[in-house]
């Protein structure tokens, strides 16, 4: 199919990335088709992003980019050129936690911690775009970060805790 | 103090910032990486195999087949060694691995099985227990060839020609003199799925040999470092010493972890490939590489008008897959579970694990009870409709005693369980009333915990007077490091930041036998608490010496030895005992088997209590089910750290709600593949699965044989859920057969109103196995 749209010489089989990691600016040359997560897991040696569905259900495999929950498993590492991509690794700063990463300890919602780097980035996004939601509105917007160990309870106080926090922080 | 405290998780910090290295995380010079090709058939003679192309590929290390591990006795397995560690002319299963590539990158890797040309001759396939047990059935293993594995543990190793690879039997009391004093008598056919367990992390193994070819290291993420340990010296005769298993932490087990899974393979292609290997499943690999038994069974039970429950006769199969794995265990640990805590006059349990051309089922978290104990349970709630009792009246009635016999021969019942059960009622305000659709169940059940009684640690204070703790138990998220740490601290008088815990690692850690069976805390943890109180003696003796008093007129706390207002610090004592800055003290502590043999057939080391209560709503229009509220009572003899505790309850209740009503996996009657083989098509709970309310209680009445009277927890909540879900459907009238709980199903029995009289089955197989 794509022949009839490229000729087989100009098919590219590396590609440039041009993104911005953490704050850091990365240019890697790669294979066209790496994918988001292998780049950062391999290429970048960030190992907090996890692999385990392989088809964007689980959610451990999740990273910011441009602030949003993205599937790096399910992504292009070139999707990411030009954007701004937040790993697990990008959120304590200096030693000194995110509030939401001390929420997740301080309510016991961290057991395998596998689906921990995950959840906790898209809590980040889920928090700033709804700094006091619900707890209805917190398991809508987490329905597609799996979790087998804790039974969600706890994550759900987590988020609530760290949204508190994070209300006061900003009055 | 650290016992009895919600002490944070050791771990949490560094598995909130994604720093915790977990299996697939290792990178190792020189490491490549495997793949497999996996059969697409369930049961086919392999007749060609060429891989020249894949071989020739650049950047392909080498290709393992069949032929390549015929210079070793290749089939293993703990219980039956029925398993070649890859496919050896035939397949018994779609997925089973059939060619191995090592090459530099996963991807290269991919690429190259693409190219490899695998010839198939299709073969008649048994999918289900009934086609198994079928007369004319084809048979998946010569039982003949078959040999017992390093850990079957099960009495006598018998195999009878067909598909049958294990059968468990008890019975007490006359059985037809019972049934004939019952004024009601339940009966019926129930079906359990095959489940995924949905560790996060998939199966990884990276394996490295020595150059001489006469050592080889493994960083796996098992549950039973040792056992495997064992099957590996065992295939690829090396002394056990020069195995080692390193084992970091895991994201999550629940059972799909343990024994042994991809190690063989990965060995076997790191020996060939001279390189450090890596195999990691993906999550559709993973699906058919364990999974928990799907089960088929006939139950009967019998009561007087009053209640009193008289006997009860039980026929299960279980269906194992093309291998045996835990098979067998699973099958006794499910028939010992099957009566249910209850006085009887009369029982008559028959279990068969049976082989089947599907992927081979093995352990998952609560095993056994999570089987027959909702069956059992519903029984139980219909009877006490029929005489007038509700769930509670009826339990209260005929649940056992402490003290009294769960089984002969076995620990007598170590548990309160109508306190439990009362519990548990009240946590689901069980006297409130009940709108229309509506329906409360609660559930009770025993699950023979504990496993082998034998484990290890040791302590090890530095000249610092901190402690370094080398225990082997694997922390795949239960909190094990968390809890042993505690323990130690709590016997040294230290505070939980002076102690450290060494993650598992067969060359450096002390033998423990397992991480399952909800022994970490109880067994290990006794381990840890003895090697504590060691440490602890030889601290008082030189103590004893330096103030010139008996060690009975001195005390520990705050880090150090006390006479009075005079004090010692550790670090003082142990210079003071090396005559330098430096050296250390170590205290070993060991459990095992103590005025018994330790086999399993005696056991358990404790009965792990399994309760349930679920308040849910049925939809009449399409039997969708709402959770309204859930319930768990954790008995736990004492809550060495009472988060922990209730994390795993809310886990476990989690787990089993998705067993219940959402999982199930399902193979095409005609391929025999596994039609939902992704999280795709399989469906895990979310937090949208959520019950509207739940609430736990914990249960300390210091009757456990681990440390401080406590017991294990874990798995009680799970199998406590999937009982509570039937009884609460039953409270509705809705007499449900087969889990998981569809619309569909719940929508068809009660339309069905069967109440609790259907047949003893007639399928070809129930009738020639149990009769």
């Amino acid at each position: 199919m794509s022949t009839d749209l490229l000729p087989e010489t100009e098919l590219r089989t590396e590609i440039t990335v041009e993104t911005t990691v953490n704050g850091q600016p990365i240019a890697r040359t790669v294979e066209a088709r790496r994918i988001l997560l292998d780049f950062i897991r391999d290429d970048l040696g960030l190992k907090g992003a996890k692999r385990s569905c392989d088809s964007q259900v689980c959610g451990a495999c999740t990273v910011l980019v441009d602030g949003l929950p993205v599937s790096s498993c399910c992504t292009l590492a070139y999707e990411a050129t030009g954007k701004q991509v937040t790993t697990i690794e990008g959120l304590a700063r200096n030693g000194s936690l995110d509030p939401v990463q001390a929420a997740f300890i301080e309510e016991s919602a961290i057991q395998c911690g596998f689906c921990t780097p995950g959840m906790v980035l898209a809590v980040k996004t889920l928090l700033a775009e709804n700094p006091d939601p619900t707890r209805e509105e917190i398991a809508q917007n987490l329905s597609s970060n799996l979790c087998r160990c804790t039974g969600y309870w706890n994550i759900i106080d987590a988020v609530e805790r760290a949204a508190a926090r994070l209300r006061e922080g900003n009055e | 103090m650290t016992v009895g405290h919600d002490i944070p998780r050791i771990d949490a910090r560094s598995k909130a910032i994604g720093e915790t290295k977990f299996a697939g995380d290792l990178v190792f010079p020189g490491m490549v990486y495997g793949t497999l090709i996996r059969s697409p058939y369930a049961a086919a003679r392999i007749t060609r195999i060429d891989a020249r192309a894949a071989q020739a590929m650049s950047g392909v290390v080498c290709v393992m087949t069949g032929d390549d591990v015929l210079d070793i006795d290749p089939y293993y397995g703990h219980a039956i060694k029925d398993r070649p560690l890859i496919a050896i002319d035939r397949v018994r299963f779609a997925g089973e691995p059939v060619v191995a590539i090592a090459a530099e990158t996963p991807e290269i890797a991919a690429d190259a099985a693409e190219l490899v040309e695998i010839d198939y001759e299709p073969m008649d396939a048994v999918l289900s227990i009934d086609e198994a047990l079928a007369e004319d059935a084809p048979h998946l293993h010569v039982t003949e060839l078959l040999r017992k594995g390093l850990f079957h543990g099960l009495g006598e190793f018998k195999l009878d020609p067909g598909n049958v690879c294990y059968h468990h039997q008890f019975a007490r009391g006359d059985l037809d003199a019972a049934f004939a004093e019952a004024d009601v008598v339940v009966e019926g056919t129930y079906e359990f799925p095959a489940i995924y367990q949905y560790a996060m992390e998939t199966h990884t193994t990276i394996a490295e040999w020595n150059a001489a070819g006469d050592e080889v290291t493994l960083h796996s993420n098992c549950q039973h470092p040792f056992l495997v340990r064992a099957e590996i010296a065992d295939l690829f005769q090396l002394p056990v010493a020069s195995v080692r298993i390193v084992v970091p932490w895991l994201g999550g087990g629940f059972g799909s972890k343990s024994y042994t899974k991809m190690e063989p393979i990965t060995v076997a292609l790191a020996r060939k490939a001279k390189r450090p290997v890596r195999i990691q499943n993906s999550v559709d690999e993973s699906m058919v590489t364990t999974r928990r038994h799907g089960m088929k069974a006939w139950m009967r039970t019998g009561a007087r008008k009053d209640g009193t429950l008289l006997a009860r006769e039980v026929r299960a199969w279980f269906d194992t897959g093309a291998y045996a794995d835990n098979g067998p265990r699973v099958v006794a640990t499910g028939a010992d579970a099957a009566p249910g805590p209850y006085r009887w006059q009369a029982v008559d349990v028959n279990a068969w694990g049976v082989y089947t051309n599907t992927s081979p089922a093995g352990s998952y978290r609560a095993f056994g009870a999570s089987h027959l104990g909702w069956v059992g349970e519903a029984q139980v709630d219909e009877i006490g409709r029929r005489c007038g009792l509700d769930g509670v009246q009826m339990r209260e009635l005929n649940l056992l005693e402490p003290g009294e016999y769960v089984r002969p021969g076995g620990k007598p019942l170590d548990a309160d369980l109508k306190g439990d059960i009362r519990k548990c009622a009240d946590n689901l305000d069980w006297d409130s009333p009940k709108p229309p659709n509506v329906g409360r169940g609660v559930s009770v059940g025993l699950l023979a915990a504990g496993a082998h009684p034998v484990s290890t640690a040791f302590a090890r204070m530095e000249a610092d007077g901190k402690v370094v703790l080398y225990v082997s138990s694997t922390d795949m998220g239960q909190g094990a490091r968390t809890v042993f740490s505690q323990i130690v601290a709590e016997e040294l008088a230290l505070s939980i930041d002076d102690v450290r815990v060494m993650g598992g690692d067969t060359q450096v850690t002390p033998y423990d036998r397992s991480t399952g069976a909800s022994r970490s805390t109880t067994l290990a943890g006794m381990a840890v608490l003895r090697s504590g109180a060691e440490l602890r003696e030889q601290l008082f003796d030189i103590a004893s010496q330096k103030f010139g008093l008996p060690p009975e007129a001195l005390e520990m706390r705050d880090g150090a030895i006390w006479h009075e207002d005079e004090s010692v610090t550790y670090p003082d004592l142990i210079k003071a005992h090396f005559g330098m800055v430096g050296g250390e003290l170590i205290g070993r502590g060991e459990v095992r088997p103590e005025g018994g043999s330790g086999s399993y057939a005696e056991g358990p080391v404790f009965w792990e209590v399994c309760i349930g209560g679920i308040e849910l709503e049925v939809d009449p229009d399409t039997g969708k089910i709402t959770l309204l509220k859930t319930a768990s009572v954790a008995d736990v003899g004492k809550a060495l750290n009472p988060k922990q505790v209730e994390t795993q309850e809310m886990g476990g209740l989690m787990q089993g709600i998705g067993n219940a009503i959402y999982e199930e996996m399902i193979y095409d009657p005609s391929s025999g593949q596994l039609i939902n083989g992704s999280l795709f098509d399989y469906h895990i709970p979310t937090m949208l699965d959520l019950p509207g309310s739940h609430r736990s209680t914990i249960v300390e009445n210091q009757d456990g044989p681990g440390p401080y009277g406590a017991k294990g927890v874990g798995e009680g909540a799970l199998a406590g859920a999937i009982a509570a879900v039937a009884t609460a459907l039953g409270d509705l009238g809705i007499d449900l057969r087969q889990l998981p709980a569809t619309p569909e199903r719940v929508w068809r029995a009660q339309q069905a109103d069967t109440n609790g009289t259907s047949q003893r089955p007639e399928a070809a197989g129930f009738s020639k196995v149990g009769s």
